[in-house]
């Protein structure tokens, strides 16, 4: 499948065009004020500079990406739901083969999309599987996939590593001349002294220049990605509601990387909720509206709508018309579950993925062990305080992980489970501060209300049977 | 003598643009149709996989549906037929018997909580749904690309060659027909 919306393809490369050409003549200009005859080393330099971050961020930019948001790869029976998901809306988008998925511990809900069309993956935070249903689910992975086919995660990662390139360059060189500017006036008298004010004037400027560039053109793919949503779903409403409920939702996320800003669903970044010339995306209610106002599924249909309430162009006519008329469709007529029951299940899939033991108690509580624990050790159960033997828990998790996944508990064991297999007892006064010395020399101080029957060191992670007289 | 060569000349770049321009053409034609027909493989795969997870779904649903068996012997009937049909205008038939006798049983395991509650249960009934949603979506796809690739063997300038260079008009794939898309309208007036 090529790109859905094929005007922007000539918008992207000059985009890229520009934003090297004015990086090249950052390069030019600085190199000439440092020396005159120094300015086609300069462009070399800026070049080189250039061709490293586009190469590094086109090899192996996904996987970093993916790693700095935290993110980690889910398999099927993690999660059906949101992976027929991202298999349908692939489907729908004829995009093949599909995405990898990820999931990221994060309250805040949003998502983002990485990668080319041969080798792309999705990953949504855990705060976003709490709060959607299927349909707002299907507009934002929708939204997502539309990202991937529109090679939004290509250009804008290449975009995005050139303006980085200038803003360092200009950046670097304003401070050189900031913290050299007194010796030199004294040592060289005025010589090129016009030239290095034009370089100073261009290396402010260039990078404010490259950035407005980069963000005008990631507004305008975020609209596109919409109308790729509400196209391949059938469901305008769907996208519509969950962009409501992503923007209403306080959470923020941390480790963005700023580069990877414009693949997410609504941005990340702080203070994004002030709008402007300066930010990735355009705004939340302008999106919503347009969605909204649209009367059925296609391109055309998201133009008319786009006309009514910004007032502009956004599709290309090529795309237009070749695009057939497209009903919405009827909404999924799944039962909705409760944000209780979502939000366990995703907790859920969190524990496994950290290698959490389920265990049960025989009084009927349901708990989770992190990983660490030795098959002879035993916990106590919060609610009755029976002892839980964790063998088999541990055994049932290891015969799993053989089956499929690598680096559950049992193969994650940590050396601190090697000096915990004898545990010694502790005296506990109730109602009072308690010292006690681990043999570690760490000192673990028991409060007026502990009440638990065991007790860990914080430094080397021996464990301690608690007694009360 | 040099008139003879320069008309030569011509007419040979002429033949080569026109030899070009043809074999762009049928280049564009032959990936249009190639998707085309990718988008309706996949539809068969998902018309495939929801072939395979009834046979489960019915083991499962056994157990606690006693009072329910001829639901289910309907379901498995459905399944069966759609599975022997051959040619589409048959197997969409079948598949929209099978998708209303899903949808019947759907409505009754409602009375089961016992049913609902199963893990095995609702482990199917997703992959079901799924399933039912990929099938619209790959025949949605299918119709989008089948519609590109009419348009294009229709348009100017490929429609002068596209009925030579063997590419004809295809047919959307239309799962309700006539018929059954009128008979849910319930009239009380």
């Amino acid at each position: 499948m090529w790109e859905a919306i094929r005007a922007n393809r000539f918008r992207s490369r000059l985009l890229i065009v520009v934003l090297a050409a004015v990086l090249m003549g950052l390069g030019y200009v600085i190199g000439f004020a440092i020396h005159p005859e120094a300015g086609l080393i300069g462009l070399g330099a800026a070049l080189l500079v250039w061709m490293v971050l586009v190469l590094t961020a086109a090899t192996g930019g996904s996987s970093l990406l993916l790693a700095g948001a935290e993110a980690e790869a889910i398999r099927h029976e993690d999660y059906p739901l949101l992976f027929n998901v991202v298999e349908e809306m692939s489907i729908a988008a004829g995009l093949s083969p599909l995405p990898k998925v990820y999931i990221i511990d994060s309250d805040a809900p949003n998502a983002f999309a990485v990668g080319k069309k041969g080798n792309s993956a999705v990953a949504v935070t855990s705060g976003l599987l709490m709060r959607l249903n299927r349909d707002e689910l299907q507009g934002v992975i929708a939204h997502e996939i539309g990202h991937i086919v529109n090679n939004d995660t290509r250009f804008m990662t290449t975009a995005g590593v050139t303006v980085a390139a200038v803003v360092l360059l200009s950046d670097v060189f304003l401070r050189s001349m900031l913290y050299s500017s007194g010796r030199r006036r004294r040592g060289r008298g005025h010589g090129g002294g016009g030239a290095a004010v034009v370089a100073i004037i261009f290396a402010i400027l260039a990078p404010v220049l490259a950035q407005l560039l980069y963000f005008a053109c990631s507004r305008r793919r975020e609209y596109l990605a919409d109308a790729c949503a509400a196209r391949f779903t059938r469901y305008p409403p769907g996208l519509a509601s969950a962009l409501e409920k992503i923007s209403a939702s306080a959470w923020r996320m941390r480790n963005v990387n700023r580069a990877l800003a414009p693949m997410f669903t609504v941005s990340p970044l702080k203070g994004s909720t002030v709008h402007g010339i300066f930010s990735t995306h355009p705004p939340t209610e302008k999106r919503v509206q347009v969605l909204r106002a649209m009367g059925g599924a296609s391109y055309a249909e998201y133009e008319k709508a786009f006309g009514r309430t910004v007032g502009e162009h956004i599709i290309g006519a090529r795309t237009l018309s070749e695009d057939a008329a497209a009903p919405v469709r009827e909404p999924s007529a799944e039962p909705e579950r409760s944000e209780l029951e979502k939000t366990r299940q995703v907790v859920d899939v969190l524990h496994r993925l950290e290698g959490m033991l389920a265990v049960t108690c025989a009084c009927g509580l349901k708990t989770r062990v992190p990983p660490g624990y030795a098959k002879e050790e035993e916990i106590n159960c919060p609610r009755c305080g029976r002892l839980i033997p964790l063998g088999p828990a541990i055994m049932a998790a290891a015969a799993a992980g053989a089956m499929g996944r690598e680096g559950t508990s049992a193969d994650r064991q940590s050396p601190r489970a090697e000096s915990t297999r004898q545990t010694e007892t502790i005296v506990n006064e109730p109602g009072k501060w308690q010292n006690v010395n681990c043999s570690c020399g760490h000192t673990i101080q028991l409060s007026p209300n502990f009440s638990a029957l065991q007790v860990r060191c914080g430094d080397c992670g021996r464990r301690y049977r608690v007694v009360r007289e | 003598m040099s008139g003879a060569i320069i008309a030569l000349v011509v007419v040979a770049v002429i033949i080569v643009l026109l030899g070009l321009w043809l074999a762009g053409t049928y280049n564009g034609l032959v990936r249009l149709r190639n998707q085309v027909e990718n988008a309706w493989a996949q539809i068969d795969v998902q018309l495939k996989r929801r072939h395979d997870l009834i046979p489960n779904l019915v083991e499962t649903a056994r157990g606690y549906m006693k009072h329910e068996r001829q639901t289910l012997e309907e379901i498995t009937k459905a399944r069966n037929l759609a599975q022997k049909a051959s040619g589409p205008g048959e197997a969409s038939e079948a598949e929209q018997q099978l998708s209303s006798a899903l949808g019947q049983f759907f409505l009754v395991v409602e009375n089961y909580p016992d049913l609902k509650a199963n893990q095995n249960f609702l482990a199917l009934q997703e992959e079901l749904t799924s399933t039912e949603n990929k099938i619209g979506f790959a025949r949605q796809f299918y119709n989008d690309q089948t519609m590109q690739y009419n348009i294009r063997i229709q348009s100017f300038p490929a429609n002068l060659v596209a009925g030579m260079l063997g590419f004809h008009r295809r047919d959307l794939f239309e799962l309700e027909s006539e018929a059954e898309r009128q008979v849910p309208r319930v009239s009380f007036e």
